[in-house]
């Protein structure tokens, strides 16, 4: 088939994928299917039959990840009985696990050395419907292969064909080619090495598959849509692109001598240009739609930072130790070895006239012994801006409040606590920053922050309690500050309508009041009005208001409505 | 992925040689990396780790403890004879729990004889070896506190569980990250000795070379490996040579005000930075064969080992390297 061709369904790219992950499995790592359909259904199943799959709950704990003593067996026994870990169970074959984009960072981290050691491949089943959400980024990176499934309509007649032929039957790829592909991905702004040595082994499986004994221009080109193109950061310009670095290296490395070589060289140029040109084109073909929205605003994708930041997790294994109490050691909670032997203590004499043992006997544990260790963690706090981005909050107090929002993050070194960043303007209110204790992320969305149109102080409201609800359902608790005018002028709906927008103004903050979220409310116009006063009180929080005031006098203000949490 | 020989690991000088200076003189302190994925982080740690010859430790000990280890930890390192073995590599996952990290009470013994017994954990296996932590920005704050704390010290005190337990573990921590998901403290920062931002090559040419290179390795390990084996080697002598120089190397006074008066200029906060500029300088000299520590090493490696220790000043866009650059070309002309 001809490069430029686009696939009819997202399926086939897909059965592609999965025939070269069967030719080999921890080559290529293993693949993430994004969207549930039937298709992903059907190609799962159609795995199956291609090699061992072992599937991996989401809760998994370390335990039996990575194998260990198997404490009730072992009691039960009286002598150590060890269990397999997953990993090592699914070793050659695959693992598979669901609902990928909700894996805690720990197992990532542990399913990334997997891969890394070659152990067991990976098949990520991605259920993110969110464009922002994903399975964790140091996994994707691992993957070769990434299908979005979502949009397939067709699930019948999935067939992962054998291949015809072996990889070590495939020539390497040759300087040319390399080339293109390396091209093509600074084109893209693919910058991992990882995704460019895929591509190269991508291309040459497909030859494989076809039974070629080496990877053509086809191939090279299925190598991008499978590879890179996923992974695109940026849209390729639409002109043929003149890549600079060719040109320089005609000066640099001289030929050897005569004409001949040069015209060798530029016709080698030329044909190396034309190859580029046709990946690029089948990487474009390639790139997945949500993806090009974004990448057409010139936005660059956040993938799987969901949970990149290291969410909290429950306080079974971490923060101040409590007292100890009966339970049996699973799912993250820890065995208190000294609580359980003083727990059995007592009953010792008992059970060896039970059993019939001596004094010599070893102590004789029972499943009600078990005492597993408690931990108080202390919740921490995430404070939510939300700043009106509008034409009326003037240019300058925006400059203002960024800064307020930097010197808050500096200080989250100290306290732990983390800052989100909601913005809202025209007829729009985007969560531009989630909860975050990164400084270089929190500088770089607030440079990307415009300002001007119209002030949807309902929507941002409704952004920012939602942030907070999120926080809160994570067991961390959320303050909210507003900084706006007050003067709203765009409705919930976005229809403009000062009337309207100051309706469903009050009803978003009546919400928030509802919640029970701390708010402050910081007037940032030149000459405060009754405005933002009267949201402070519908939202049951404080008012400040602060005509002409630098950023550190804006923190400290919100420092002192929100006195930091007692170390 | 198998090992991939130290020699061939392309571009990334920067990383190379810090952890080059950090195998010569392992008291300069660990080796940051911040960068993005896929750069070759981890790729070089685990080759620095098998291109060193192998050290002589106690048979069967959990610590692989050397001759003097056994003299100063009588109780748990034994009196085994001393054997081979691999200079040793610890990949510590994200997840890891303080319990596997430090060592615990072992269960196994615990529960079938009711003795306390002491259990090592990672800190244990990377006595006199690498410690390798990816994403440590993510890891919880009181892991690296409690690993910077070993690093340091060198040594593992266990008080819990009703175990009292010391134990050597003297390695050299090198950790990585992308501060875009996360960042260090800047207490826990400044304990590491130096710290090297990598790129992921821009270089058409440097990339089409390491997809080669990364291919060549792929179909055929063995014999990659032996190809490179030479270089590797002149990279070995060159580090054996160095930590045989370095005792011999004391920095002259002129070198040791340039370092405080870099410090001073660049504000970095602490005593830390002069410590590890002296010491890094001095590593480098011994690494390239020089017979005194001159300015130019101290210049060579001052973004290294100082570039972490800034003070950061939010609303200052400038990145630390360029602010040392400048100290540099303001006070050495």
């Amino acid at each position: 088939m001809t490069p430029a061709e686009q696939p009819a369904d997202p399926l086939d790219e897909a059965v592609r994928a999965a025939r070269l992950f069967l030719l080999a499995p921890t080559l290529y790592g293993g693949m993430v299917l994004r969207g549930s359909s039937p298709a992903r259904e059907a190609l799962v199943a159609a795995l199956g039959d291609g090699i061992a799959m072992r599937r991996m709950p989401g809760h998994v704990d370390d335990e039996r990840l990575l194998g260990g003593i198997d404490l009730a067996a072992s009691l039960a026994a009286g002598s150590p009985v060890r269990q397999r870990g997953l990993i090592e169970e699914a070793a050659g074959g695959a693992l598979i696990t669901g609902m990928a984009e909700r894996m805690d960072a720990s197992i990532a981290g542990r399913l990334a050395q997997a891969l890394d050691e070659g152990q067991a491949a990976l098949v990520l089943c991605d259920d993110a419907t969110e464009p922002d959400e994903g399975p964790p980024a140091s996994l994707m990176e691992r993957l070769a292969f990434a299908c979005d499934l979502s949009q397939s309509r067709r699930w019948q007649g999935v067939e992962l064909a054998p291949a015809k032929g072996t990889l070590a039957a495939v020539a390497p790829l040759g300087e040319a080619a390399m080339k293109g592909l390396a091209v093509t991905a600074e084109l893209l702004g693919v910058d991992s090495l990882r995704a460019l040595i895929f591509a190269g082994e991508a291309a040459r499986g497909l030859a494989a598959l076809e039974g070629r004994d080496a990877a053509g221009e086809s191939d090279l080109a299925g190598a991008v849509r499978l590879v890179l193109g996923p992974r695109a950061t940026r849209f390729p310009p639409e002109e043929a692109p003149e890549p600079p670095p060719e040109d320089e290296q005609d000066d640099q490395p001289p030929p050897p001598d005569g004409e001949r070589d040069n015209q060798q060289d530029s016709e080698q140029q030329q044909q190396e240009q034309d190859l580029s040109d046709i990946l690029v084109e089948a990487a474009k073909a390639a790139i997945p739609p949500g993806l090009l929205e974004q990448l057409s605003q010139g936005k660059a994708p956040r993938r799987g930072n969901t949970s990149g930041t290291g969410q909290k997790r429950k306080a079974a294994n971490r923060g101040k130790p409590l007292g100890a109490r009966p339970g049996m050691p699973r799912g993250g909670a820890k065995l208190a070895l000294i609580d359980s032997l003083r727990a059995a203590v007592p009953w010792q004499p008992v059970r060896r006239r039970e059993q019939g043992g001596d004094a010599n006997s070893p102590i004789i544990m029972r499943k009600e012994d078990l005492r597993i260790r408690r931990f108080e963690e202390r919740a921490a706090r995430v404070t939510i801006f939300a700043v009106d981005a509008s034409g009326s909050a003037a240019a300058a107090r925006l400059a203002e409040a960024k800064g307020a929002v930097e010197l808050m993050l500096a200080q989250a070194y100290v306290t732990r606590s983390e800052v989100a960043l909601v913005a809202f303007r025209g007829e729009m209110a985007e969560l531009l920053l989630p909860p975050t204790r990164s400084l270089t992320r929190a500088r770089r969305s607030l440079t990307e922050l415009p300002g001007g149109g119209g002030t949807p102080l309902a929507m941002g409201l409704n952004a920012a309690r939602e942030c907070a609800e999120a926080v809160i359902a994570r067991g961390r608790s959320a303050a909210l500050v507003v900084l706006t005018d007050g003067r709203a002028n765009i409705a919930a709906d976005g229809s403009p309508g000062r009337t309207q927008a100051k309706v469903d103004a009050e009803a978003a903050a009546k919400a928030i009041y509802a919640r029970g979220i701390d708010s402050l409310v910081v007037d940032i116009s030149a000459r405060p009005g009754p405005e933002g006063a009267a949201l402070a009180n519908a939202m049951g929080g404080r008012f400040l208001a602060l005509p002409r005031a630098d950023a550190k006098m804006l923190q400290a203000a919100i420092n002192a409505v929100q006195p930091p949490r007692a170390a | 992925m198998a090992r991939f020989p130290f020699s061939a690991i392309v571009a990334q000088d920067e990383m190379k040689q810090a952890l080059l200076i950090a195998a010569v003189d392992p008291s300069v302190g660990g080796v940051m990396v911040f960068g993005d994925r896929g750069t070759g982080k981890s790729t070089a740690a685990r080759a620095l780790a098998s291109l060193l010859p192998p050290i002589m430790a106690a048979e069967g000990c959990p610590y692989g403890a050397s001759k003097e280890d056994q003299a100063r930890y009588p109780e748990v390192c034994g009196q085994g004879k001393m054997v081979k073995r691999a200079v040793p590599f610890v990949d510590m996952p994200l997840g890891a729990t303080e319990d596997r990290v430090i060592g615990s009470l072992d269960l196994e013994r615990a529960l079938r004889s009711g003795e306390k017994a002491f259990e090592p954990g990672l800190l244990a296996k990377a006595h006199r070896g690498f410690l390798y932590i990816d994403e440590i920005n993510l890891l919880e704050d009181h892991l690296v506190d409690l690993l910077l704390d070993v690093a340091a010290s060198g040594e593992n005190v266990v008080e819990r569980e009703g175990l009292s337990v010391r134990h050597p573990a003297k390695f050299v921590l090198i950790g990585s990250g992308n501060p875009e998901e996360g960042e260090l403290r800047p207490q826990l920062l400044d304990r590491f000795g130096l710290s090297v931002e990598v790129r992921t090559p821009k270089d058409i040419d440097v990339r089409i070379s390491i997809m080669k290179l990364v291919a060549e390795n792929e179909a055929d390990p063995q014999g990659f490996s032996a190809r490179w084996a030479d270089e590797d080697t002149k990279i070995l002598n060159r580090i054996a040579k160095g930590k045989a120089r370095l005792p011999k190397l004391v920095p002259g006074e002129d070198v040791l005000r340039d370092a405080a008066n870099l410090c001073l200029a660049v504000g970095a906060d602490g005593l830390r930075g002069e410590l590890t500029l002296m010491r890094a300088a001095r590593a480098l000299a011994a690494l390239e064969g020089a017979k005194s520590v001159t300015r130019k090493h101290l210049v060579a490696i001052a973004p290294s080992a100082l570039r972490h220790r800034l003070r950061r000043d939010v609303l200052d866009e400038t990145g630390s390297t360029v602010r040392i650059t400048r100290a540099i070309e303001e006070l050495f002309g």
